[in-house]
């Protein structure tokens, strides 16, 4: 398990294929990826983090998702500071023998970065600039969970 | 010892204040929530504090509730809901 919260892109293709040679049991690798939309005339939008609980609050999410799943290998990398329309935001890999655990654990984790992982998102607009609102349904996806 | 308060986000550009120490924890204030009251209570833009504004806590950096208990030592941070990924 590892996660890095850092300001700087990285290399999809070198963290896919780490996760696929971690053993020789992987048969799935499940990722996602967060992009900056370019909606509304987006200029730029601003990463801000609760720098120590960012990371915790991380490792916490991908231990309950062990928890849950058999698991084999999972990397999560949060991008912070000042990010254009375009660029990548988060990324999330999981390594499972089946795709089954690898889909739902990826999602899983995603869910609860979205919801329990202080981040914050300034947009940067010609109007100006504002924090970005948290959205209901991104706590009720919890739901699926069982909380 | 002290208390450390951390502020993130929009309620760190309202209030004008990233982080602070407290000397000793005020009379009275022994959970998260009982703080926030007392962070209010300073008035003028401290309001955005006021009971019903949406508005997280995390003691120690886990995220806590208004009945956390906090004591001498502790840091307690307060910001919005969370928005990333």
């Amino acid at each position: 398990m590892s996660v890095s919260v850092q300001h700087t892109d990285f290399d999809l293709d070198a963290e896919t294929a780490h996760l696929a040679s971690v053993s020789h049991n992987v048969g799935a690798v499940a990722t996602f990826l967060g992009y900056v939309r370019g909606d509304d005339a987006l200029a730029a939008m601003t990463l801000e983090h609760y720098p120590g609980m960012t990371e915790k609050s991380l490792a916490d999410i991908v231990s309950q998702a062990q928890a849950r799943w058999p698991l084999l290998a999972v990397r999560v990398i949060h991008r912070i500071g000042r990010l254009l329309p375009g660029e990548r935001i988060v990324f999330v890999g999981v390594a499972s023998r089946h795709r089954g655990a690898a889909f739902d654990a990826c999602e899983f984790i995603m869910d609860y970065l979205k919801t329990r992982a202080p981040f914050w998102k300034k947009e940067e607009t010609e109007q100006g600039a504002r924090w970005v609102d948290a959205r209901d349904s991104d706590e009720s996806a919890l739901e699926k969970w069982g909380k | 010892m002290g208390i450390k308060i951390l502020y993130f986000a929009s309620l760190r550009e309202t209030v004008g204040c990233a982080e602070e120490v407290l000397e000793s924890l005020p009379a009275g204030v022994a959970t998260a929530g009982a703080l926030r009251e007392w962070l209010c209570a300073r008035g003028g833009d401290w309001t955005a504090l006021r009971a019903g504004q949406a508005i997280r806590a995390a003691v120690n950096q886990n995220l806590a509730h208004a009945h956390t208990a906090i004591a001498e030592g502790d840091e307690v941070a307060f910001f919005p809901p969370v928005t990333g990924g």
